[in-house]
């Protein structure tokens, strides 16, 4: 035997036992990749083969009490680009760009990616999208698709809201009814090669689409166009800010017409300063603009004033002192008071709006009078103990529970903190805030016999082919008020329009209730007030109440001078139309 | 040396006999060239001026030498060779009819090894079908149109295996200082002659005829081989010195540097093959200890490694991308880690049994050139672990067959021949499957046998052919 036969022998044997080391090592980590990690990497892989399509759910439309669309959907496009089926990724680029209007930058990024599929544009218009797809480009599809439409463009823009490009709601009632309108979008999944091409014979799992269901609201078209009308007359006529008018039913809370002017474009929400009536408008807005993002702009723009922001109610505000004290009997309709133009509380003059004083006067006639002393008398009656009671209980700490998004709570002060002083500003509504939509709904409650009311648009969901409804139910809440107590608060306020400070809404042949108001904006200093008028109709059953604000008129600014007559202009025009008969008794 | 009469019919065994039996009349008789000893003595003595270094081996056989007439294998004068291989063949003839007549033994071939052989060629054909015919009816309108060339390719080469599997592999020595000086020639016209034909930025293809292309580095592989295992046999026991060890070095990193140049991978396979070839036929073990620890080291700190270098500027930034993919491969989802990545999926739904024959989705695609470099993922994905498993237990018995042949091979030339090709296939099919699983970086290894590609098999075919004619000169005792 020769050793170096036996050694290479040995040397073999040993790069035999090492190579075979090395392939059961790469058995293991066979083992590893395809029973350990065997799930992570079919999982992985399925992902990459399903090609995933889409069918989108027609989103439900929104109507109003009668059946007019507020809402509805119009077919746009998406167009798409699938990497490896792009032939000439030049081409397509400029083509998209050019057509799209997309710098080059972002449309290459997306044309380059690989991936199975890149959306370049969503919610392009139909006849772009034809011409896009006219142009024949390998890899790039066009799918069609369902947009947002309204087609009364900016009505009531501020309670619809708009959907963004996912047709998902952004504002209003499109983001609170949003499980309701939404439906369900159906998928296509197939397999697919790497160039995305579908697999012939493949298995192909279909998920039909559910269209989404459509809302009936209480919204009256013609109410709220006529509203619109009158608050655009307003804000021109008075060089105002804004003007808001809430129309009501009192009886259930159902809203009937909710205008903010200046409204947008539904159909186009992101362009700034819409509506705006005059020059100085425009002035101001281009004032405001300053050192504001465009976001910020936007959302404010977008912002529903009657339920998002809050301010100081003013004499509105005294039907509330004065239901309060009544349900309480501390004052009656025939006590008397005295006016000298002002009252002392504690080390406070508190002045009356009529410097000279109403003298001796009723409790009845200190309201048709907006008298704030017969108020503070009230107000110091009640004491601030009960006075919070009756705050408390009539809802007015807590919102409205009104269903758009973005209530604003009231601001109030703390019990502990009211002394005297406070209980006096707070009587004839001042030194403290709440929303427009609180105040209504509080007056509501007070003069439709004394239950608390939810406002609403809501009415009932139902699906596109009719056969599933739901009825929203929004029960009367709490008994706020005695029936007697609500029908004195009628009597009054009856008065107050028929021949005191609201006389200006009272229209011949109806019977109308009401109070104006004039808040003058903090800091006082500015001179800038906020004239309102609450109004309803029948005076003995009330059916609608309205509630206008106007946001920093100019020249005169009595809420009884410009608030009032434009709710007697609306109730003259919607009394007849919701059925309303002539009495003939005020006259 | 009493058991060298019994018959056996393993050939293992049977061939352990008849080394032994070096003595023997008929060994004697014939001059004693197929007798292994003697054939590896007369390599010493062929030359009677190389005697003297060979003096100091202390081999017995060297004693021995005289008895024997000398049949020089190794090129010396072109003209006297001839003359003698002619010689050598009517020897050969003789010898055989001497041997059958006497029925003393019989010639060895590994039949084992040629029906793995067909077996892995003929399962490569069915996964190039599977795996390209997707993206080849796409592209040529033809589904098997890759399978129809590899086929073809196949078929030639398997006549070329057998027609070289009969001649006596001391034949082939002639060619190894051509094929060495071939290559240098051939690598250098593929990098700077327009013959030179680039595919995907790097320059591994030379243009023959028309279209015909064909990868030096495949020829490369089969010349270095030659080449070293003449230089061992020459060496003697000179090989077990370490400036022996230097010599062959200096004989393989220049080509391997020039095959790496544009195929870092080759590249490695030429440096793993002289590796494993001196790994075998040298005494000394520290060398190849500390070579195997640095390489393992580097292995394990490749990231901060490649990170330094690259710093240093050593390396190029897309390399230590790659050192970056292969820690991280879902990092990089879009670049370098696309390729590693779809293998993964692919291996990884594969699961225990796999989706079935022709059932991947990888290949579609997802997997670029499945049936090349990546064919492994795609049998993982349709045959599942146990076909991964199967395919590999073959490769393992092939290497196996090459370790008895290697082991029983006549002489030192046949031997170093085998464990030349042995490891070639082994490096090649561990690298291959280690950069499919990700278990190194990502580099371009094609699966010996299976994956597609016309010089490979070709190259390939040779390689067995030679391996199966050092089989066949292996004999049986009777």
């Amino acid at each position: 035997m020769n050793e170096n036969q036996t050694c290479h022998r040995g040397k073999i044997a040993v790069l035999y036992f090492l190579l075979s080391l090395m392939m059961i090592g790469l058995t293991g980590r066979l083992f590893y990749l395809m029973i350990a990690r065997s799930q992570y990497y079919s999982a992985k892989a399925e992902d990459l083969h399903q090609r995933e399509r889409t069918i989108k759910a027609a989103r439900g439309r929104i109507l109003d009490q009668n059946g007019v669309v507020l809402a509805d959907n119009r077919t746009v496009c998406t167009i798409s680009v699938i990497h490896n089926q792009v032939k000439e990724p030049e081409e397509t680029i400029a083509v998209l760009c050019r057509e799209l209007g997309l710098p080059e930058e972002t449309v290459r990024k997306k044309v380059e990616k690989r991936s199975s599929r890149e959306v370049i544009a969503a919610n392009v218009e139909k006849e772009l999208g034809d011409k896009v797809r006219s142009y024949n480009l390998a890899g790039v599809k066009v799918d069609e698709d369902y947009k947002r439409y309204y087609p009364y463009d900016s009505l009531a823009s501020k309670v619809l809201g708009f959907t963004g490009g996912d047709n998902q709601g952004v504002i209003g009632l499109e983001v609170k009814y949003e499980s309701y309108l939404k439906g369900t979008n159906g998928t296509i999944l197939t397999l697919a090669d790497a160039a995305g091409v579908e697999i012939k014979d493949g298995k192909e799992e279909r998920i039909e689409p559910i269209a989404g269901n459509d809302l009936v609201t209480s919204l009256d078209v013609n109410i709220q166009q006529y509203a619109q009308q009158l608050a655009y007359e307003t804000m021109e006529k008075k060089n105002a800010k804004g003007v808001s008018i809430l129309v009501m039913n009192p009886k259930n809370g159902e809203i009937l017409a909710l205008v903010n002017v200046p409204e947008f474009n539904l159909n186009d929400p992101f362009t700034l300063d819409q509506n705006l009536v005059s020059e100085s408008a425009r002035q101001r807005a281009a004032e405001e603009a300053e050192g504001r993002s465009k976001q910020e702009r936007r959302n404010r723009m977008w912002r529903n004033s009657c339920v998002s922001d809050t301010y100081e109610p003013g004499s509105t505000f005294k039907i509330i002192t004065a239901a309060a004290g009544l349900e309480a009997g501390v004052v009656g309709l025939e006590d008397r008071f005295s006016c000298p133009g002002f009252r002392i509380v504690e080390d406070r003059k508190i002045r009356c709006h009529k410097v000279g004083g109403h003298g001796g006067e009723t409790f009845l006639q200190g309201m048709m009078n907006s008298c704030n002393p017969v108020l503070i008398d009230v107000g110091q009656r009640l004491g601030v103990d009960s006075y919070y009671q009756y705050f408390e209980q009539f809802g007015l700490k807590g919102k409205t529970g009104i269903d758009i998004p973005g209530e604003a709570s009231t601001i109030m002060h703390k019990k502990e903190n009211m002394g005297p002083v406070e209980l006096a500003t707070v009587s004839f509504g001042q030194s403290f805030q709440i929303t427009p939509v609180q105040l209504i709904t509080t007056v509501s409650s007070i003069i439709n016999g004394g239950n608390r009311v939810t406002p609403h648009f809501g009415v009932a969901a139902k699906s596109a082919d009719g056969t599933w409804m739901k009825q929203f139910s929004y029960p009367l809440g709490n008994r706020i008020l005695s029936e007697e107590t609500s029908g004195t608060m009628r009597y009054i306020l009856e008065q107050v329009v028929a021949e005191g400070s609201g006389n200006k809404a009272s229209i011949e042949g109806f019977r109308i209730g009401g109070k104006t108001a004039t808040s003058e904006k903090l800091p006082r200093s500015l001179k800038k007030y906020i004239s309102s008028f609450i109004g309803f109709a029948p005076a003995d059953d009330p059916q609608v109440i309205a509630l206008i604000t106007i946001d920093e008129p100019e020249g005169i600014y009595y809420g009884g001078t410009i608030a009032a007559p434009v709710i007697g202009d609306l109730f003259r025009n919607i009394l007849p139309f919701l059925g309303i008969k002539e009495t003939g008794l005020s006259s | 040396m009493a058991k060298q009469q019994r018959t056996e019919k393993s050939g293992q065994q049977a061939v352990r006999n008849q080394q032994r039996q070096q003595n023997s009349q008929v060994a004697r008789s014939q001059q004693g060239q197929r007798n292994p000893q003697a054939a590896r003595s007369q390599q010493m003595q062929q030359n009677p001026q190389r005697e003297n270094s060979y003096q100091g081996s202390g081999r017995p056989q060297v004693q021995r030498g005289p008895q024997m007439s000398g049949r020089p294998y190794v090129q010396g004068d072109p003209q006297r060779h001839r003359s003698q291989s002619s010689q050598y063949a009517r020897q050969q003839m003789q010898q055989a009819q001497a041997a059958n007549k006497k029925g003393k033994f019989k010639r060895f071939y590994d039949y084992s090894l040629l029906f793995t052989i067909i077996f892995l060629t003929v399962f490569g054909l069915v996964m190039i079908y599977s795996s390209s015919s997707y993206s080849a009816q796409l592209k040529f309108g033809d589904a098997g149109y890759f399978m129809k060339r590899q086929g073809m390719i196949a078929v030639g080469g398997f006549v070329v295996m057998l027609m070289i599997s009969k001649i006596d592999y001391h034949f082939f020595a002639r060619f190894a200082m051509i094929a060495y000086v071939m290559s240098y020639v051939l690598m250098l016209m593929v990098m700077f002659s327009p013959l030179g034909v680039e595919v995907n930025g790097k320059k591994r293809w030379l243009k023959v005829v028309g279209s015909l292309q064909f990868q030096p580095t495949e020829l490369v592989k089969i010349a270095l081989i030659l080449m070293i295992a003449v230089m061992i046999t020459e060496m003697g026991s000179q090989i077990n010195k370490f400036k022996s060890l230097l010599v062959i070095v200096a004989v393989t990193l220049p080509i391997a540097g020039l095959v790496a140049a544009n195929n870092l991978s080759s590249g490695i396979i030429i440096v793993g093959i002289a590796f494993v070839m001196c790994f075998v036929a040298c005494k000394l073990q520290w060398p190849f200890v500390a070579c195997a620890a640095a390489a393992g080291g580097v292995i394990a700190f490749a990231g901060p490694i490649a990170t330094m270098l690259e710093k240093v500027g050593i390396m190029h930034s897309y390399q230590l991308s790659r050192i970056h993919v292969w820690l991280d491969p879902e990092a990089y989802p879009q670049d370098g880690g696309y390729q590693v990545l779809q293998g993964l999926y692919a291996i990884g739904s594969g699961g225990l049994v796999g989706k079935g024959l022709g059932e991947s989705i990888q290949k579609l695609g997802f997997v670029p050139e499945a049936q090349n470099d990546m064919v492994f993922s795609i049998i993982c994905e349709e045959l599942g672990i146990f076909g991964a498993i199967s395919v590999i237990l073959i490769f393992l018995f092939m290497i196996y067959r090459f370790m008895l042949i290697a082991s029983n091979a006549p002489d030192l030339f046949g031997a170093m021949i085998v464990v030349g090709v042995m490891g070639h296939i082994a490096i090649q099919v561990i690298l291959n499957i280690a950069v499919v699983t990700n278990t190194i970086p990502n580099t371009g290894i094609t699966l010996p046998f299976i994956s597609y590609g016309g010089t490979s098999v070709v190259f390939l075919m040779m390689e067995m052919g030679m391996v199966l004619s050092v089989s066949n000169q292996i004999r049986l005792q009777k």
